[in-house]
C-alpha cells in the first residue's frame, strides 16, 4: 500500500498553526491554538492506525477488511476530554474578561517585583514600605474593599482599563506605567 | 482478594464524588461526612493492598473482563501500592484541614458543594494514573486529576487565582497533548499501548525510533514532574490557591508526573539512552530551585521553590538506575509527599495566624502561638535533611547511591545535593528567624490600618478612612500620602516614614504602653480541626522516620522489581506468553 501524503502534511499544518496560537497573549486565541493542537492530536492517532478498511463492526465486514478499531476509541475518548476542557477554558476566559476587561494574561507583579529589586538586600524589603502599585498582587485585595458590590468592581475595572481593546496583543499595561 | 480490591481506589472516589454533588449545598455536612469516610476508606484499601501486594508479589486487574492486551488493565504491585498509601493519606489530612477551615470560614471563602466532589474526583484520577497498566490509561489517569485540579486551582474566581490558573491551565494542556502524541506514535510503531507488551515490543524497535518515543513521554512526563527547564510553570501558579489546596497539589501532582518517570525509565525504556541527560536536569532543578527559593520572601513561594528544587533530588536517583538509586528515589517521593504537604498545610495556619505569607510582614510567631512554631519547626528541620529525620535518611540514601555509582557526574550530583540541602536549610531557616523567632516589635504588621488603606490603591478608594491608630499615630508622622494623582515616589516616602516611625518608636511617650497593647494583633485562636489535621500531617512525617526501616524495606524490594522488570509483565500476562 502506497502511505497518503495528504494526512501527514495536514497534520503538519494543524500543528504549525496551533502551536503559533497558542504563544498569543490572547486568550481566545490560545483556546484556538488548543483546538487545532487536539484536531492535529487527533488526525496523529487516526493515522496510527495504519491503512483504511471497513467499518470494525462484526457482520458487516471481514475481520481482515476492517480498519484498526483501537485508535478510533482513543480518538474518541480525547475528543470528549478535548470537549470538557475547551468548554472550562472558554468560562476561564469569560470570568477573566468579567475581572479585568481584557482577556490577555496578564504579568506576574510578584515577578516584577523580585526582579526589579536587583540593589536592595531581599531580607529588607517590606511590602508596606513600596508604593502600592509595586507591591506583590496577593498582598491585598488587588481591586477594592470589602462591601463592594460586583457592580462597583466592574465600575472601577472598566475605568481602569479604559481605552484598552480588549484583544490587544500588546503588553498590558500595568499599575506602574498608568499615570 | 488483590483484585477485588486493585479497582476500589479509582471506584470509591469517583462514586464518593457524585454521592457528595448530589447531596451538596442542602446537607453540607452530610456532604463533609460522606468525603471523609470515602477517602478513609480509600486509605484502608490502599493499606491492604500494599500489605499484599509486599507479601504476594504484583497483581493484575482486567476490567470489563476484556482478554489481557486488548482491555484496560489496573496493575497494583509493590511501587504503586506505596504511593497509593501516601498519597490516601495526605488527600486524608487535607481534606479534614479544609473541612476545618470551610467550618471556621463560614464557608464563604470556597464554594464547599464544589470543592469536595472536585477534590475527591482529584484523588480517583491521582490513584488511576498509579495503577494504570496502559499508557492510554494514564493518560485518562492524568487528565481526571488535570480537569479537577483546574477547577480547584481557580476556585472562587478572583482575578490572582485567574491568571495563575490560566498559565497552569495552558502549561498542562501542552504536556498532556505531547503525551497524546506520544502515545499515538508509540502505538504508530509497537501496534499496542499496553505497558507491559510494550516493554517487550519497544525493544526491537530502531535505536533512533525508540530515542524519539522516549524523550516525547519523558519531556511530557517532566513538565508534569517540575523538572528544571521545564518548572518555570510551578512558583507561579501554586501559591495563590487556597491553602489546602495547594498542599494536596504541591505533595501529589508533581509526584505523578515523578512516578509515570519512573515507569517510562524501568519499565518501558531500561537501556539508559538518556540517564546523562537527566543527570543533568536533576542538577540544574536542585540549584535553580533552591536558588530561587533563597531569593523568596513569601513563605508559600519559598515551599514552591524548594518543591521544585527538591523533584532534582528523585529524578537523580532515577537516572542512576542503580537498584540503592531507584530505592532512594522511591523513599524520597514517600517522604517528599508527606513533608511538602505538611508545610503547605502550616503555611495556611501561619497565613491565618498572622495575616499574611510575606516574611516580612510577620514576626513574633513563637511568642503569639508555641504550637504552630512546634508545628513548622519539626517538618522545617525534617525538609532540609536534619538527622534523624527521614528526609536525612533519604538524602543519605540517595548520595550514597551516587558515590557509589562512581562516575564523575554522580560525584557532581552528590555535591550539587548536599549544596542544596544547606541552601534549604538557610531558606527554611530565614523564616524561622524573620517569621517566628524575631520580637513582634520589629515587625511592621501593627499599622495594618494605613497598609490597608494604602493597598486600596490610590485610584480606587475615595481616599483614607481615620481609623482610630492612624488618628493615633498621625501626630508622629506626616500623612500619609495616598490621595489620587500622586506620585511613586511621594508613596514611598511616606512608606519610609511610616517604617521608621514604627522601628524607632517616635510616638509620644505617654502613649507608649498603650500603644504597644494596640500593636498586638487580636489573634483569633486557630481552628482547632485544622491545627489538629496539620498535627497528625506533622505526626505522620515524624512517623516516617520511626518507620523508616520497613519503609526502605518496601522501597528497595519495589526498586528491584522495577529493575527486574519480569514480575510485572507476568503478572499482566498471569504468566501465559508473551504476545
Amino acid at each position: 500500500m502506497t502511505p497518503t501524503i495528504v494526512l501527514p502534511v495536514i497534520i503538519g499544518g494543524l500543528y504549525a498553526a496551533g502551536v503559533y496560537l497558542l504563544l498569543d497573549r490572547s486568550l481566545t486565541r490560545v483556546l484556538l491554538g488548543f483546538l487545532l493542537l487536539g484536531n492535529a492530536t487527533n488526525l496523529l492517532l487516526l493515522s496510527a492506525g495504519g491503512p483504511p478498511g471497513l467499518a470494525p463492526i462484526l457482520g458487516y465486514a471481514e475481520p481482515d477488511e476492517m480498519s484498526d478499531p483501537l485508535p478510533q476509541a482513543l480518538i474518541l475518548t480525547a475528543i470528549v476530554i478535548t470537549f470538557g476542557i475547551a468548554a472550562f477554558l472558554l468560562a476561564i476566559i469569560y470570568r477573566s474578561w468579567r475581572l479585568v476587561r481584557q482577556e490577555v494574561i496578564e504579568v506576574d507583579e510578584e515577578d516584577r517585583r523580585v526582579a526589579r529589586r536587583s540593589d536592595t538586600d531581599a531580607d529588607d524589603i517590606d511590602p508596606d514600605d513600596l508604593a502600592p502599585e509595586d507591591r506583590p498582587a496577593m498582598h491585598a485585595d488587588t481591586f477594592a474593599a470589602d462591601g463592594d458590590s460586583d457592580g462597583d468592581i466592574e465600575r472601577k475595572l472598566a475605568a481602569r482599563y479604559a481605552g484598552i481593546p480588549s484583544d490587544d496583543v500588546d503588553l498590558p499595561p500595568t499599575q506602574g506605567s498608568r499615570r | 482478594m488483590i483484585r477485588v480490591l486493585t479497582p476500589l481506589p479509582v471506584l470509591l472516589p469517583l462514586l464518593g464524588a457524585a454521592a457528595a454533588l448530589l447531596v451538596g449545598g442542602r446537607h453540607p455536612r452530610v456532604q463533609r461526612t460522606l468525603s471523609v469516610l470515602v477517602l478513609a476508606a480509600v486509605l484502608a484499601v490502599s493499606v491492604a493492598l500494599l500489605l499484599l501486594a509486599d507479601a504476594d508479589g504484583a497483581a493484575a486487574v482486567s476490567v470489563g473482563g476484556w482478554p489481557v492486551p486488548l482491555g484496560i488493565v489496573l496493575v497494583v504491585d509493590r511501587l504503586s501500592a506505596l504511593m497509593l498509601v501516601v498519597a490516601a493519606t495526605v488527600a486524608l489530612g487535607v481534606l479534614v484541614f479544609a473541612v476545618g477551615q470551610g467550618a471556621a470560614d463560614g464557608d464563604e471563602e470556597t464554594p464547599i458543594s464544589i470543592f469536595h466532589p472536585t477534590f475527591l474526583v482529584l484523588i480517583a484520577g491521582v490513584a488511576n494514573a498509579f495503577l494504570a497498566g496502559d499508557l492510554f490509561n494514564l493518560y485518562v489517569g492524568f487528565e481526571i486529576l488535570l480537569t479537577a485540579s483546574y477547577v480547584l486551582l481557580t476556585l472562587g474566581g478572583s482575578a490572582p487565582r485567574i491568571r495563575a490558573g490560566i498559565t497552569y491551565i495552558v502549561v498542562s494542556l501542552l504536556s498532556s497533548l505531547l503525551f497524546l502524541a506520544a502515545i499515538g506514535l508509540v502505538y504508530a510503531a509497537t501496534g499496542t499501548v499496553n505497558m507491559a507488551q510494550l516493554a517487550g515490543r519497544l525493544a526491537e524497535l530502531p535505536d533512533g525510533t525508540q530515542l524519539l518515543l522516549q524523550s516525547m513521554l519523558l519531556i511530557a512526563f517532566c513538565i508534569k514532574a517540575a523538572v528544571f527547564p521545564l518548572s518555570a510553570w510551578l512558583p507561579d501558579s501554586y501559591p495563590t490557591a487556597p491553602a489546602p489546596v495547594t498542599a494536596v497539589f504541591a505533595g501529589l501532582l508533581t509526584k505523578v508526573g515523578v512516578y509515570a518517570v519512573i515507569r517510562t525509565q524501568t519499565l518501558l525504556f531500561p537501556g539508559g539512552a538518556l540517564d546523562q541527560v537527566l543527570m543533568w536536569a536533576a542538577l540544574a532543578t536542585m540549584v535553580v530551585g533552591i536558588l530561587g527559593a533563597v531569593a523568596q520572601t513569601d513563605i508559600r513561594r519559598i515551599l514552591s521553590f524548594t518543591l521544585v528544587s527538591h523533584i532534582g533530588y528523585m529524578v537523580f536517583g532515577i537516572a542512576l538506575a542503580s537498584s540503592a538509586g531507584l530505592a532512594g528515589a522511591i523513599f524520597y517521593v514517600v517522604h517528599h509527599i508527606a513533608i511538602q504537604t505538611t508545610l503547605f498545610l502550616v503555611a495556611g495556619l501561619v497565613e491565618r495566624q498572622g495575616g499574611s505569607t510575606g516574611v516580612d510582614r510577620l514576626g513574633g510567631l513563637a511568642t503569639a502561638s508555641p504550637l504552630l512554631a512546634i508545628l513548622y519547626f519539626v517538618p522545617a528541620m525534617n525538609l532540609a535533611g536534619i538527622p534523624p529525620f527521614s528526609g536525612f535518611i533519604g538524602k543519605l540514601g540517595l548520595l550514597e547511591a551516587g558515590v557509589a555509582d562512581g562516575g564523575w557526574l554522580p560525584l557532581v550530583l552528590v555535591a550539587g545535593g548536599a549544596l542544596t540541602s544547606l541552601l534549604t536549610l538557610l531558606a527554611i531557616s530565614r523564616v524561622w528567624s524573620r517569621a517566628f523567632w524575631r520580637p513582634p516589635a520589629q515587625s511592621p504588621a501593627d499599622d495594618t490600618s494605613e497598609a490597608a488603606a494604602a493597598d486600596a490603591g490610590p485610584d480606587l478608594s475615595p481616599g483614607p478612612e481615620p481609623t482610630p491608630g492612624q488618628q493615633q499615630e498621625a501626630a508622629g508622622e506626616p500623612e500619609p500620602a495616598v490621595t489620587a494623582g500622586d506620585g511613586r515616589a511621594d508613596a514611598r516616602r511616606a512608606a519610609w516614614e511610616r517604617h521608621t516611625a514604627v522601628a524607632t518608636a517616635t510616638s509620644p511617650v505617654t502613649d507608649g504602653l498603650g500603644e504597644e497593647a494596640e500593636r498586638e494583633r487580636p489573634l483569633r485562636p486557630l481552628p482547632r480541626v485544622m491545627v489538629g489535621s496539620t498535627a497528625v500531617m506533622v505526626a505522620v512525617t515524624v512517623g516516617l522516620t520511626a518507620l523508616a526501616g520497613p519503609l526502605y524495606g518496601v522501597a528497595q524490594r519495589a526498586a528491584d522489581d522495577l529493575l527486574d522488570r519480569t514480575p510485572y509483565v507476568s503478572t499482566v500476562f498471569g504468566g501465559e506468553e508473551v504476545p
